[in-house]
């Protein structure tokens, strides 16, 4: 006998998985705000080796890069509280995000500031310009110009890995599906939505992400 | 009193003595006009002069701004001396506009309406009044040198240098960054410049100086160095550019 699909028994849920979706998609904008923040303050000390910063962040990005993203949240929820560092599901979650993807797109950044040519930090120079107020106004907006793709990518992979998250319950999009399913058993329907609405927000954070790059980094049309 | 005295100066690159012992006064209103053969020290001269590059031994002042033997405020210097580039290096995010405000908005705090103020005088003054909203890659190299030289005016300097500012246009936009340099020339703006124009060197510079291996081999009028060249080099650079 085929199997019968059914997916009112999802679709009764739906406002859990909207809640859920919800939640994942605000963890990702405070991830991706402060970890993109934090990938530029690395990238910085990393490219202009800013001593000690840049060996400390060097050691983190290694840390990071080389170690599951389940484990660092887990070390974070599971483990700080025995340092009687406590905090609840949701800050454990923001955390972690920030922490991994702070370390990916220092890397990212840092290729891009990288490939500054060097004839604009002289004629900043010469100028006057700080070292600082050169990176600020003449190096930082063409670096992130240069790995706005790439960096983009990264945050839709962090979107995607939050998923994880259900592990410590924070009450995101797959701790709604697992939800759903474990009263239903309806496996396949649960998680065939749940996909679906990962796949949307996925196109949907790459086509925003890149329309506000264009706006606000790039700056000006095409 | 000169604007710009150079004592004694001396750079290496590791083992490479590139400027050995520079003596140079530079006064108000100056031409200067600086030739050589390709590797005889003339850019590391003009960086040294902005503190671009470090100064090993010697003396530089520029209007007061001092270093001894690399020590000083580097900053002070560089907001004495402007300096324009072969390759431009405009910034490329910003317009012709912004390109020139920067450094007064940032540097000198001044007020984003008095810096778009200034803007406009100083692409007014190449030409270029109409660029404002300009980005880089919509000019021409002749029109981006010239923006580059209203960014380096727009932080009144006392002296300006230009290192081979011609090299990297197309012939056809060679004269409309001269015409402006003579211009400025004309208008009292003291002028330390790297150049293979000779005929341009002999019109407008007042002073010229042959560099040959870190040294300054033969210096004096223009119009008399190149009439009678004193040393051997000199004559041999001078033939071989006239042969080009
Ligand atoms: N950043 C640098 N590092 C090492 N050597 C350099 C550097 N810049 C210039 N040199 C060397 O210094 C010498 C003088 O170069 P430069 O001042 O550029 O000469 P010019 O401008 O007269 O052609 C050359 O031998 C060159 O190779
Ligand atoms: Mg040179």
């Amino acid at each position: 006998m085929a199997y019968q699909f059914d997916f009112a028994p999802v679709l009764q849920h739906s406002d859990l998985l909207l809640t859920g979706a919800a939640f994942t998609l605000a963890l990702t904008a405070v991830g991706a705000v402060l970890g993109i923040g934090l990938g530029i303050v690395g990238a910085l000390c990393r490219a202009w080796k800013i001593s000690p910063f840049d060996r400390l962040f060097g050691l983190y990005v290694e840390v990071i890069r080389n170690t599951p993203f389940l484990v660092q949240l887990f070390f974070i929820f599971f483990g700080l509280p025995s340092l009687g560092v406590k905090m609840t599901e949701w800050h454990a979650a923001v955390l972690a995000m920030v922490i991994n993807l702070g370390a990916y797109s220092t890397e990212i950044i840092r290729a891009g500031i990288q490939a500054t040519p060097r004839g604009q930090i002289e004629a900043a120079s010469s100028l006057a310009l700080t070292r600082l107020q050169t990176f600020r106004h003449v190096v930082l907006r063409p670096a992130l110009t240069r790995v706005w793709p790439a960096l983009v990518s990264q945050v839709i992979i962090v979107m995607l890995g939050s998923s994880v998250c259900s592990q410590i319950a924070a009450e995101e999009l797959t701790f709604a599906a697992n939800f759903i399913q474990s009263r239903n058993f309806r496996a396949f329907e649960t998680y065939f939505v749940t996909t679906a609405m990962y796949f949307v927000m996925a196109l949907l954070i790459r086509q925003l992400l890149m329309r506000l790059g264009q706006r606000f980094i790039v700056g000006r049309p095409r | 009193m000169s604007l710009v005295k150079i004592t004694g100066l001396h750079k290496h690159f590791g083992a490479n003595h590139v400027l050995k012992g520079i003596d140079l006064e530079v006064a108000q209103g100056d031409v200067v006009a600086l030739i050589g053969r390709s590797g005889s020290g003339k850019s590391t001269l003009l960086r040294t002069i902005n503190g671009l590059e470090t100064i090993d031994k010697g003396e530089l002042v520029v209007d007061g701004a001092a270093l001894h033997d690399g020590k000083g405020d580097l900053r002070a210097l560089r907001q004495k001396v402007g300096m324009v580039f072969q390759q431009f290096n405009l910034f490329p995010h910003l317009t012709a506009g912004q390109n020139v405000m920067l450094a007064p908005t940032v540097v000198k705090s001044t007020s984003k309406r008095e810096a778009e103020d200034i803007a406009k005088e100083m692409l007014l003054k190449v030409g270029l009044s109409d660029k404002f909203n300009s980005f880089p890659d919509q000019l021409s190299g002749g029109q981006q040198q010239r923006v580059a030289i209203a960014r380096a005016l727009a932080m009144k300097p006392k002296v300006l240098l230009c290192d081979e500012i011609t090299s990297a246009l197309d012939p056809e936009l060679v004269n409309e960054v001269l015409a402006v340099v003579r211009q400025l020339a004309s208008e009292g703006m003291t002028l330390i410049m790297v150049t293979h124009e000779m005929r341009f060197a002999r019109d407008v510079g007042n002073k010229l100086i042959f560099m040959h291996q870190g040294r300054i081999h033969e210096s004096g009028d223009p119009k008399t160095v190149f009439a009678a060249p004193q040393t051997p080099e000199l004559a041999g650079f001078i033939g071989a550019v006239q042969e080009a």
